[in-house]
């Protein structure tokens, strides 16, 4: 089986692995306790926390290891929504500017608290290559604007957002517009950045100030770490509230027993993510290169999203496939042996089309043949080859078992 | 969201798949919920019934897909479901029975079978309409 799909999840390195494996049933201790089993664990977690803040640029204080992105963007948004409700002027909702093609942990959780009453929310528009523009963003504030949150790197067509950009013109908005201390100034409360910076990490430098971001999410299972862990960075005095309640953990922040093993994981991960960065860019960046140039010369498939350029990153390549349905191509090809998703209505639970495609202008009808195909750096030369001839193969099998259209 | 193998078996292997030449009646339908599209051909053949009088049936036919493995393996069963039938038979298949000889469908798929049953009637209408 050739394996496609690492967009929606990786294979655990066998660094993280061999890191993770003491701590199941060795140095199982809970990070609470006072033994030194709780010493161990607790010694664990430090050590990781140090290792992301370096890797991002923050303080240890500034990490806070959670389930995952889900958890970590529903605690942000949510939080930084609920902060501000209290310190916004009686009467005054939060107001948040979002992307459309976030990840659905970002959208449904917009909508939810649109939909509940609890913030107003102004939608961006993106161009045809999935891209925001700095300059819409900083048109739609308005005085109770609270966040603004656009993905470093969209997870269907790899499109890579302007976040560096965006991140300084939001500081520079807020340091001629937004007071500090909202409590002693006439002044609306700063502007809080974030970005979902999944499927970038990778592949792009994540250093939270050259971002300008002050929140920023990861996810350990996209870069070669376990599933069920991740990361939330949160600036030092961006206004939040507490999340999951519970225990002290986290700095009082986020209830829960470290999931020990799972973050020691997520900390060789991405250690090893860090360090190989450029080599993993160029090898992956190259795969990509021959797939898209061996794809498009099949007749009637495009690629949506950016060119391969500055805007897309190395790993995540969509196509559609006219007068077929991605659903059908998809399952042929996990026959042939390989492992793709897709952005087809009829491959969701709910039957919607894609809404990063409708969003970028892909028409309903082209999108049914949508097939995102996502390298990592385990990746080869050879199979890129064959998976291009089974994808020759497929699209003509399912598209002779069409009728012709008249 | 998991397929019975019986559907697998009919998505990579459709049964009676393709064009009659010159065919007693066509249907084609599509959903515009998903974007299916489903046609049928029919050859139509006459024999006795057993009180002397003739019957129409199903003699032969095929189908062109366009759509997801669900609207590819109802199509395919459906055509061996109904060779062989008398017209009247064939338009009492239901989508239920569909789904049941498919060992089942997904519920957001069981839409595909609606399609199918759809096609037929049509086709068989188209049939009558031209007798
Ligand atoms: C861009 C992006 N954000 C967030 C997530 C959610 O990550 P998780 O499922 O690990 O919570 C994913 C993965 O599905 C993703 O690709």
């Amino acid at each position: 089986m050739v394996y496609f799909d690492n967009a929606a999840t990786t294979a655990v390195s066998e660094l993280a692995l061999k890191e993770m494996s003491p701590y199941f049933s060795q140095k199982y201790g809970n990070a609470s306790s006072l033994h030194q089993y709780g010493q161990e664990a607790s010694q664990a977690l430090s050590k990781a926390r140090q290792t992301v803040t370096q890797i991002l640029g923050a303080k240890p204080s500034e990490i806070f290891f959670t389930g995952g992105a889900s958890e970590s963007n529903n605690w942000m948004i949510k939080g930084v929504v609920e902060a501000a409700s209290s310190l916004l002027p009686a009467g005054a909702k939060p107001h948040l500017i979002v992307s459309p093609i976030e990840h659905h942990c970002v959208l449904d959780t917009a909508e939810y608290l649109e939909q509940s009453g609890q913030a107003q929310v102004s939608w961006l528009s993106v161009d045809s290559a999935g891209l925001v523009g700095p300059r819409d963003i900083i048109s739609l504030i308005q005085d109770n604007t609270v966040l603004v949150s656009v993905m470093y790197v969209n997870n269907e067509i790899g499109t890579i957002e302007p976040i560096a950009e965006i991140g300084a013109a939001l500081r520079e908005y807020n340091s001629q517009n937004r007071s500090v201390s909202p409590l002693t100034s006439h002044l609306p409360l700063p502007i809080a950045f974030h970005t979902d910076a999944v499927q970038a990490v990778q592949y792009l430098d994540c250093r939270v100030d050259r971002l300008g971001v002050d929140a920023l999410s990861l996810s350990a299972h996209k870069f070669h770490g376990p599933k069920g862990v991740g990361i939330a960075f949160i600036r030092q005095g961006t206004k939040i509230a507490r999340f999951i309640h519970g225990g002290a953990q986290e700095a009082n922040q986020r209830a829960g027993t470290e999931n020990v093993s799972g973050i020691v994981g997520l900390e060789a991960a991405l250690l090893e993510a860090a360090n190989n960065r450029q080599k993993n860019f160029e090898h992956v960046s190259q795969l990509q290169k021959s797939l898209i140039d061996q794809v498009l010369r099949i007749d009637n498939v495009q690629l949506t999203g950016p060119l391969p350029g500055r805007h897309r990153v190395p790993h995540i390549a969509s196509f559609v496939v006219s007068g077929v349905d991605g659903e059908a191509l998809l399952l042929r090809l996990d026959s042939e042996g390989f492992a793709v998703s897709s952005g087809s209505a009829c491959t969701s639970a709910s039957l919607d089309p894609s809404h990063v495609l409708l969003a970028i202008g892909v028409g309903e009808a082209e999108s049914h043949g949508s097939i995102r195909v996502s390298l990592s750096s385990y990746n080869t030369q050879e199979e890129v080859d064959q998976f291009v001839v089974a994808f020759k193969k497929v699209i003509k099998e399912v598209r002779a078992l069409a009728p012709r259209l008249s | 969201m998991l397929y019975s193998q019986k559907v697998l078996d009919h998505f990579h292997n459709p049964h009676n798949h393709g064009e009659i030449s010159s065919p007693s009646a066509s249907a084609q339908v599509g959903n515009p919920v998903c974007g299916d599209i489903i046609k049928f051909d029919l050859e139509i053949g006459q024999r006795p019934k057993d009180d002397g009088s003739n019957e129409s049936y199903i003699k032969d036919v095929k189908f062109q897909t366009m759509g997801c493995a669900a609207a590819i393996s109802v199509s395919s069963v459906m055509t061996d479901m109904v060779i062989g039938q008398s017209l009247e038979q064939a338009s009492q298949v239901s989508f239920e029975d569909i789904v049941k000889e498919l060992d089942g469908l997904p519920p957001i798929k069981i839409h595909c079978a609606q399609l199918a049953r759809e096609c037929l009637l049509k086709a068989i209408e188209h049939y009558e309409e031209s007798q």
